[in-house]
């Protein structure tokens, strides 16, 4: 197939449609609207279905609903309205049904601003709705990756029956790069032996509900979504490096804030500085076993977000105070230069870099100073 | 290789596909290119502007800050892209819509009076392709085959009837900007 140019936020629904996506339904808003409004002619000229709900609490609903009955099912939304979602999120964990939502990620917190953010990373991947667990999270950085990852969030979803978010920023939703779509998948349901999709007096009764009044009952059910967790964490971590070979120290950076990283690594190179960057491609379950082999061969880490450091945190747990981890960070829908990161590993280079330095404090005052 | 432009101007003077147009160019060329707009609510009436990135390897940043190549189709981009411009770039201002000349020495300025070239063709609103047209001569790696061959390519069907106006507007923005002095 050839290359076509694609928007991130058509691509990801024409990949969802290739994918299989039986149910979409969703809710209007910047910068993910574009989704909703492609698949709003697609789904129906191929006889599947399309709602947009009354509101992004309906649409969540409605997902759960679908997922219940064993089709494939997908809404996307941008922060706000994934937000208004984290009730439904939990009890569709709770159900143990898969689904896929796709958060576009806006300035915030609150209602905030249309421009490009990683500020949900916190939300997607530690938490959100009420309640023990854990979501699978893909972080694309190119139009090409978001139409990977749509595709295989179906398939990792089903596979352990869980929720499956694909996080991207604004601006991968908005950009437009040459990718190539898969093929379209027929479409076939599933004969799952949990779905509650009829059973036409031939089997018995299946009872789908996110309710354990006995607490010993739910216990088991946090166990077993711990333990699916566990093989999750095992089997299912994705990442990319760049120049790692000989790396001195190492970015690591998700999205866009990583191919940002990517110019300014080569920039650094240019100038003989031995950086590499460690791209995370799911940043739940995140790439802990990578930082791991890292920290005995690099002299530190610098953690790149368009946030105020919320993977930095994760990246803090497999480093262990080990070697320094430094951070940069831009907020509130600001998208960082090639020359910023670029600044930060020049000062890095030249600097003598300490284990008791509180990464996010430092980066405070350098940005105070900044100012 | 890698090479970045800015196209900046009011909503409505096609400066989103115009960026489009070297975007499919380049991608079938065979090379790696980023499209980017902004998004913002500024694009409804106000200043408009993307970046478009072309290179050989995977794109890092889709954006830039110092671009070595901008187009600016009104004064309020010519007045923030003159600024900016990489030193040693080249800046093609729409010289329709300008009434100063440039204040840097270290950048190319090429003015082409765009709007006037777009009527003479027939059709005010290629005013676009006149200015891609211009760029052309400075980017390399993109020919004015390549261009034609892109909105060829890529126009849907029913704007096909637009083709050859297109095609002299980008030959007309081409040749406009070799006549001036380097």
């Amino acid at each position: 197939m050839p290359r076509e140019l694609w928007k991130g936020n058509e691509a990801i629904a024409e990949a969802s449609v290739r994918a299989g996506l039986d149910a979409y339904f969703g809710y209007p808003i910047t910068p993910q609207t574009e989704i909703l409004e492609y698949l709003s002619k697609r789904m129906p000229e191929l006889g599947r279905a399309f709602v947009q709900a009354e509101s992004e609490l309906g649409a969540i609903n409605m997902v759960y609903g679908a997922a219940c009955a064993g089709v494939r099912v997908m809404s996307t939304s941008s922060s706000p309205g994934v937000s208004l979602m984290m009730e439904g999120l939990s009890y569709i964990q709770g159900t143990e049904v898969p689904a896929v939502l796709v958060n576009v990620m806006r300035g915030g917190p609150g209602l905030g601003n249309i421009a490009p953010s990683q500020a949900d990373y916190n939300q997607a991947v530690h938490g959100g709705g009420h309640g023990d667990y854990h979501n699978i999270v893909l972080a694309p950085a190119s139009v090409q990756e978001a139409i990977d990852l749509t595709v295989m969030s179906f398939d990792l979803a089903e596979k352990y029956r869980t929720i499956c978010m694909v996080i991207l920023d604004g601006s991968v939703g908005q950009m437009m790069e040459p990718a190539k779509m898969p093929e379209m998948r027929p479409m076939q349901r599933a004969n799952w032996d949990w779905a509650t999709d009829g059973r036409m007096g031939k089997r018995p009764r299946r009872i789908l509900s996110s309710i354990y009044l006995d607490p010993i009952e739910e216990e088991k059910l946090n166990l077993r979504l711990l333990s699916r967790w566990k093989t999750i964490q095992r089997d299912e971590v994705r990442y990319k490096e760049y120049f790692l070979d000989d790396a001195e120290f190492v970015i690591v950076g998700f999205g866009t804030a990583g191919r940002v990283a990517l110019s300014a690594v080569r920039q650094a190179r240019a100038k003989g500085i031995k950086v590499g960057l460690l791209r995370p491609i799911t940043v739940s379950p995140f790439p802990f076993e990578a930082i791991e082999q890292l920290v005995g061969r690099v002299s530190g880490f610098l953690v790149t977000e368009m946030n105020s450091g919320q993977m930095l945190e994760d990246v803090r747990l497999a480093v262990k105070g080990r070697v320094p981890v430094e951070f940069y960070g831009r907020m509130g829908g600001v998208v960082p230069f090639t020359e910023e990161i670029l600044h930060e590993i020049e000062r890095i280079a030249s600097s003598k870099l300490s284990v008791d330095v509180d990464p996010r404090e430092a980066w405070l005052e350098r940005m105070a100073q900044a100012v | 290789m890698q090479k970045e432009i800015i196209i900046a101007g009011f909503g409505g003077q096609g400066v989103l596909f115009g960026g489009q147009v070297l975007a499919y160019a380049a991608m079938d060329a065979g090379k790696e290119v980023t499209w980017i707009p902004s998004y913002g609510p500024e694009m409804r009436g106000g200043t408009a502007n993307c970046t478009v990135v072309i290179a050989d390897d995977e794109i890092g940043s889709p954006l830039v800050k110092n671009p070595p190549l901008a187009i600016a189709l009104n004064l309020p981009s010519f007045d923030k892209y003159e600024e900016v411009l990489a030193p040693g770039g080249t800046l093609i201002v729409n010289q329709s819509m300008v009434d100063r000349g440039a204040k840097r020495d270290d950048i190319h300025v090429i003015f082409v009076p765009c709007n006037e070239i777009a009527e003479e063709i027939g059709d005010k609103k290629l005013l676009n392709m006149v200015a891609v047209g211009a760029l052309l001569t400075v980017l390399n790696d993109i020919t004015l085959k390549d261009v034609e061959k892109a909105l060829e390519g890529h126009l849907p069907a029913r704007h096909k009837h637009l083709l050859p106006k297109n095609f002299e507007a980008l030959k007309r923005g081409f040749e406009a900007a070799q006549k001036m002095p380097a």
